[in-house]
């Protein structure tokens, strides 16, 4: 039961791509550094196209998965179960984009092993398109598991002084949540066996049976702990300023713009709808631990010494955001939360580039070391400006677009904490304002005779894309928006409490859900 | 063409983007002919729009378009949506006619500038989100414009960049603003929640229609007014404006004088439906209005900057501003709004020549003597001066008097009070200024002395038409004693807000403007006997009451105050907050589990002895436990 | 006749004195000798168990256990030959190779 586009396996196609080109690459003889890069760069951009192909393809009207692909694997209900819809599409087409960009940033960066480097990016890749599109909870896990390990080496062998130690905190604490969700998913797989009598880990199959609420409140924390750690949500998160510091900037890169999607997804995609009740019981408290983010988040990344750990911060106090809004369980909520996904991707992408970019010419981190950077480097000033005011929900570019829709909806849910949230406007503009002026304006300080050259154009080839992008979603997001409405319906529909689930049942239960204000009535 | 006032906004946002990407290749003359030229042409788009409306019948309804349905989630609905209704119109022609002729100056003002494209690259950038702001019929969309102006004005404050105060300054305009903002945006959440639409038609309709509770639309009103003491500088959020004076003189004239500032003003009246519905909400703006006015002229009286006097004149008059709109009087406050730009922009202008003849001087105690030797410069200040007093027949005159007639008949007899002692005030800080730069002898350094040559004609072309406007605009807007058909303005907006001015008798009228004259004559007046005729006076003021004194040049030590109540611990708060918390507890709590993971090690480690013995031990032991298991 | 208990006090007390004398031993060749004597003492307990069964289960095993004895005790004592070789020693508390 597939549907391929022109016949072909195109979800497979984008997920193991980049896996082809790794094991590929692992043939090239080292020593040719610019033929590794060429083909990494090429079998990402390959695979970018392809994710086009699935975005065209994609029609987005039934909010059901499309392209689905399943096959038979381990037995048991561990099946290869693939497919996207509304809620993925846009992640995957995140994760295959940036790959190519943060790439063309290591460049030059890198020049140590670049074989080993472009390798474990490409695994890397595989690993989070895996995640996205696994429809079988078995596969979720694994690839969730896999795109570690790429993960442990690019910190830990190409990362800063202190890679070691940010690499194993990273590692084992975010496995730590994953071995809890491993023994919930043993613990789901039992138990649906024990109600229908047939093994299955399709998500959608384990969603539809109801289980009793204290099994329910069990696993959804289990699961709960691996998300929230990977979020991260306050206060699991001190794992990630010293991950984003130590690591090189395109790790740097994806870590924020993709991975930390993850836990969130994870949450849309898994832990709300399988545990609908517990769901609803936790969100309360969950949706504070997320403001309180937001606020702390805002707070910390006001003094940090170093760029890469503010934007750290940054992340923090935006992650919050978003959860806030999955948190809120309601439409426009959860749709401004997957856009404020994308948005972030983009512009905590487009601010590590840009940090990179500083630390390549004077090779600190440190904004005590910067000064009057814009003096010098007038291109690389506007183009850090727009990335900034993207972060800080300028109207007009996509932040705000994003962020209006969270408050929106968060609004719906609690207005105490929407007006504790719309705080981060006035942090955001703070701390990302401060950077800038300490850094690009005031006096020069430039650590040699021209070392602040102006961007060149590979640098400008991975930056333009991302800012155009920011107006283009900022002004049209209705391109993005559209293809997420069934879904987004879908997801809060499953979200309803069941009625009168005591104890498992051997059926799905009855439709009885109240009609809500779907977008499937527009257009 | 009025069909096309939708292109009013984006011809100056069009020349924006070209000015940014490749102003620098194009030449200076052609840079300011296109940013000039641009802005011109929304003029002329104004101008022809107001034509329609007023050849238009009373049923037809205001030209409105549609250009993008931009955002759409669920029940969350903004658009790209333009309205061009009388209000709009009258700000429409603020901003492009007060734009374009500060365009014009520029290009002499800032000849010699290195980053003269991207000067007006933003310029131009500014004049296209104000127009967004004000011909948009949504609030989300008028907030983009509300933001965008911000935008724009921390990146003009801060355009010498590489001077630390001009980039603190950009810095702190734009986060005190965002301070307001967020207010703005709590606002927004509540009325789209509750009204279910962002449409400001549908918004002002509100209160009547029952979908907003007397309590909430005061909130409401009250938060959007927070956002608006924000980007109109007044209590509590008016500090980033004078130190905004660190940007080109031309900025301050169009940002920080004619339009951005007055945003708030235009927002308070194009939603004064939900003001005129809450007596309290539109209370807290006319006294916040007129403490302002009057807090601000203090001051004002002490300041030694040319340009900081007019800041702190700027707050205080659009004090007045919303003091007019406060008391259900909005067409007044717009009245004092449109001639306030005009005469405020061209005593900013008209200080930028002065500076630019000084050699750079803002400092009033190392000017004087003026008067002679800048003859065009001195005759249109003085004509601003005049009219920012209230000195009659000129514009400022009549629009103040409005106001405060209006403060009066509502029975507002302390508002109009301070209303009054403002007027003083204003006059003579004025005067002040007057009398210190361009009377007496020249007081500056030796450099100073080179020979001073009046401005160019760019940059004096615009300040005597200003000037014409300045004296003259006031005739638009007559007050009641002339016949109630000559308040030509008033009626042009009749319907366009929810005005609720009540007019007293003309013989009343008279007196009331008598006294308003009669004030300022009073301030203008002690500014001559101060300045001119005794000028140890001041100084022996300062003596005789030095801590008045030192209160009034410290600006009440309001700056001081926000650093160490909110700044400062919220940064020391945080930092030691990220030591103490952060670090040491949560990074303690996981560096500690690994720790006590590798303890735990270690002491298991001691079971490794390495002796076979101990290994045997272990055999047996295991042996005999398994054995007693089995037989017990 | 002899009863079968006495037959297993004595192979218990054996079992006993192999297991003290192994612990207590210093050297590794009479820990090994310990071992035997614990071997042996296994071995008379199925002597004795298989008599009085009348099946020849019991003796079976002795044999088994008497030869793989032996070929263990070639092993043990060649390894203990090189030990002594490498080592110099072969007192047990010298050979700490796998101390954590």
């Amino acid at each position: 039961m597939s549907d391929f586009a022109a016949g072909l396996p195109i979800v497979s196609i984008v997920t193991f791509l980049p896996l082809a080109g790794a094991v590929l690459l692992v043939f090239l003889r080292e020593g040719e550094g610019k033929a590794v890069r060429a083909v990494a760069l090429g079998v990402s951009l390959l695979t970018f196209a392809a994710a086009i192909v699935l975005f065209s393809g994609f029609s987005g009207a039934s909010g059901l998965p499309e392209f689905v692909e399943r096959a038979s694997w381990l037995g048991r209900g561990l099946d290869y179960h693939v497919g996207v819809d509304g809620i993925s599409l846009f992640l995957v087409l995140l994760a295959a984009f940036l790959t190519p960009l943060a790439l063309l940033a290591a460049w030059r960066a890198i020049d140590d092993r670049v074989k080993e480097f472009s390798v474990f990016m490409l695994l890397l890749e595989t690993g989070m398109i895996g995640v996205f599109v696994s429809l079988n909870l078995f596969l979720f896990y694994v690839f969730w598991e896999a795109m570690l390990i790429p993960m442990y080496f690019l910190i830990g062998i190409w990362g800063g002084r202190r890679r070691v130690y940010a690499t194993m905190k990273f590692v084992l604490f975010t496995m730590f949540g994953s071995l809890l969700m491993l023994v919930a998913i043993f613990v789901l797989h039992h138990a649906y066996y024990q109600a229908t009598g047939s093994y299955s880990l399709a998500i959608t199959d384990l969603a539809a049976a109801p289980l009793a609420p204290g099994l329910q409140t069990w696993l959804f924390l289990a699961f709960a702990l691996a998300f929230a750690i990977k979020i991260p949500l306050f206060p699991l998160h001190t794992w990630l300023p010293d991950a984003h510091v130590e690591a090189p900037t395109a790790g740097s890169v994806l870590l924020a713009a993709v991975l930390l999607k993850m836990g969130a997804y994870g949450f849309i995609r898994l832990g709300l709808p399988l545990f609908p009740t517990a769901a609803a019981a936790f969100a309360p408290a969950l949706s504070i631990l997320a403001v309180v983010g937001v606020v702390y988040g805002g707070l910390m990344a006001l003094v940090q010494k170093d760029m890469k750990s503010l934007v750290a911060y940054s992340s923090v106090s935006h992650m919050g955001l978003i959860m806030l809004a999955v948190f809120s369980l309601n439409f426009e909520a959860t749709e401004g939360a997957l856009y404020q996904m994308l948005n972030h991707g983009l512009s905590t992408g487009a601010l590590f580039l840009c940090v990179g970019i500083l630390y390549e010419r004077t090779h600190t981190r440190l904004v005590a070391d910067h000064g009057g950077a814009a003096a010098r480097m007038p291109v690389f000033g506007g183009l850090f400006l727009v990335s900034m005011l993207s972060s800080a929900g300028l109207p007009g570019l996509n932040g705000f677009v994003g962020e209006i829709l969270c408050f929106f909806g968060i609004f719906k849910a609690n207005r105490v904490l929407a007006a504790l949230a719309v705080s981060t406007v006035i942090l955001s503009a703070a701390y990302l304002l401060w950077l800038y002026r300490r850094v690009m304006h005031g006096p020069l300080k430039e650590p040699g005779e021209g070392a602040l050259r102006d961007v060149d154009r590979r640098e400008l080839a991975y930056l333009v894309p991302l800012i155009v992008l920011m107006v283009f979603m900022g002004l049209f997001p209705g391109t993005f928006l559209r293809k997420m409405d069934a879904s987004v319906s879908r997801h809060i529909r499953s979200l309803r409490p069941e009625p009168a689930a005591v104890s498992m049942i051997g059926k799905p239960p009855a439709a009885s859900v109240k009609p809500g204000r779907t977008a499937e009535s527009e257009r | 063409m009025a069909g096309l006032f939708w292109l009013i906004p984006l011809i100056p946002g069009a020349s924006s983007l070209v000015l940014l990407l490749a102003g620098r290749r194009l030449g200076r003359s052609r840079v300011a002919a296109l940013a000039s030229g641009a802005v011109l042409a929304s003029l002329l788009l104004s101008i022809a729009g107001l034509l329609a409306l007023l050849g238009r019948g009373a049923e037809a309804a205001a030209p409105s378009k549609m250009l993008l349905p931009w955002i759409a989630s669920g029940s969350f609905e903004a658009s790209l949506a333009f309205r061009f209704d009388e209000l709009a119109a009258v700000m429409s022609l603020v901003v492009t006619g007060v734009g374009f002729l500060i365009h014009v100056y520029s290009a002499g003002y800032m000849a010699g500038d290195e980053g003269y494209a991207r000067y007006f690259a933003f310029l131009n950038l500014f004049t296209f989100f104000m127009l967004i702001l004000v011909l948009a019929s949504d609030i989300v969309l008028m907030f983009v414009g509300w933001e965008g102006v911000g935008l724009c004005s921390y990146l003009l404050i801060g355009f010498w960049f590489d001077r630390p105060a001009a980039s603190k300054a950009g810095l702190k305009a734009f986060l005190v603003n965002r301070v307001g903002d967020a207010a703005f945006i709590v606002a927004i959440l509540i009325l789209l929640s509750t009204v279910g639409s962002a449409g400001l038609a549908a918004i002002n309709a509100a209160p009547a229609a029952g979908l907003l509770s007397p309590g909430l639309v005061t909130l409401v009103a009250i938060l959007f007014f927070v956002g608006a003491t924000g980007k109109s500088a007044q209590i509590p959020l008016y500090v980033w404006l004078p130190d905004a004076m660190e940007g080109p003189t031309p900025v301050s004239a169009l940002i920080h004088a004619a339009t951005m500032v007055t945003a708030g003003v235009y927002m308070v009246c194009r939603l004064s439906g939900l003001y005129a519905a809450s007596v309290a909400a539109s209370s807290v703006v006319a006294w916040v209005g007129a403490l302002t006015a009057v807090f601000a002229a203090t001051m004002a009286l002490v300041q030694n900057d040319i340009k900081r006097v007019l800041a702190y004149s700027t707050i205080s008059q659009i004090g007045y501003m919303f003091l007019g709109c406060g008391v259900g009087a909005y067409a007044a406050g717009l009245f004092h709004l449109v001639t306030h730009a005009f005469f405020k922009s061209l005593l900013f202008l008209a200080a930028g020549s002065v500076i630019h003849a000084l050699g750079g001087e803002q400092d009033m105690r190392r000017m004087g003597g003026l008067r002679k030797r800048l003859p065009v410069t001195f005759p249109v200040f003085l004509i601003g001066a005049l009219a920012i007093s209230g000195i009659p027949f000129l514009s400022g005159f009549f629009s103040k008097d409005a106001i405060l007639t209006a403060a009066y008949a509502g029975g507002r007899y302390v508002l109009y009070g301070l209303g009054l002692a403002g007027a003083a005030l204003t006059a003579f800080y004025m005067f002040r200024l007057i009398y210190l730069a361009f009377y007496g002898v020249a007081r500056g350094t030796p450099e100073a002395e080179r020979p001073i040559h009046e401005s160019p004609r760019v940059m004096t072309a615009p300040l005597v038409v200003l000037a014409v406007f300045s004296a003259l605009a006031g005739f638009v807007g007559l007050p009641a004693y002339f016949g109630r058909r000559a308040d030509l303005f008033g009626r042009f907006l009749e319907g366009a807000t929810a005005e609720a001015a009540r007019h007293p008798a003309p013989s009343i009228e008279v007196v009331l403007a008598a006294a308003a004259v009669l004030s300022a004559l009073l301030g203008l007046g002690l500014a001559f006997v101060f300045y001119r005729r005794s000028p140890d006076i001041p100084g022996r003021l300062t003596l005789r009451f030095p801590a008045v004194y030192r209160l009034l040049v410290g600006k009440y030590f309001v700056d001081e105050a926000y650093e160490a109540v909110v700044v400062r611990p919220l940064v020391r708060g945080s930092e030691r907050i990220h030591e103490r918390f952060d670090l040491a507890v949560i990074d303690g709590a996981l560096d500690g589990s690994a720790a006590a993971a590798g303890l735990a090690g270690k002491g298991l480690n001691v079971l490794q002895s390495g002796l076979l013995r101990d290994y045997a031990l272990a055999f047996l032991l295991g042996a005999v436990i398994f054995l007693g298991f089995l037989l017990i | 006749m002899i009863p079968p208990a006495a037959f297993f006090i004595l192979a218990a007390l054996l079992f006993v004195l192999g297991v003290v004398a192994f612990f207590v031993k210093k050297d590794l060749l009479t820990q090994f000798m310990a071992v035997e004597v614990m071997l042996n003492a296994g071995n008379l307990a199925f002597l004795a168990l298989s008599r009085p069964a009348g099946r020849p289960d019991g003796q079976a095993v002795v044999l088994f256990v008497i030869t793989v004895a032996a070929a263990e005790a070639v092993i043990g004592l060649a390894i203990i030959v090189l030990v002594f070789r490498q080592r110099k020693s072969i007192r047990t508390d010298d050979l700490k190779g796998l101390k954590g």
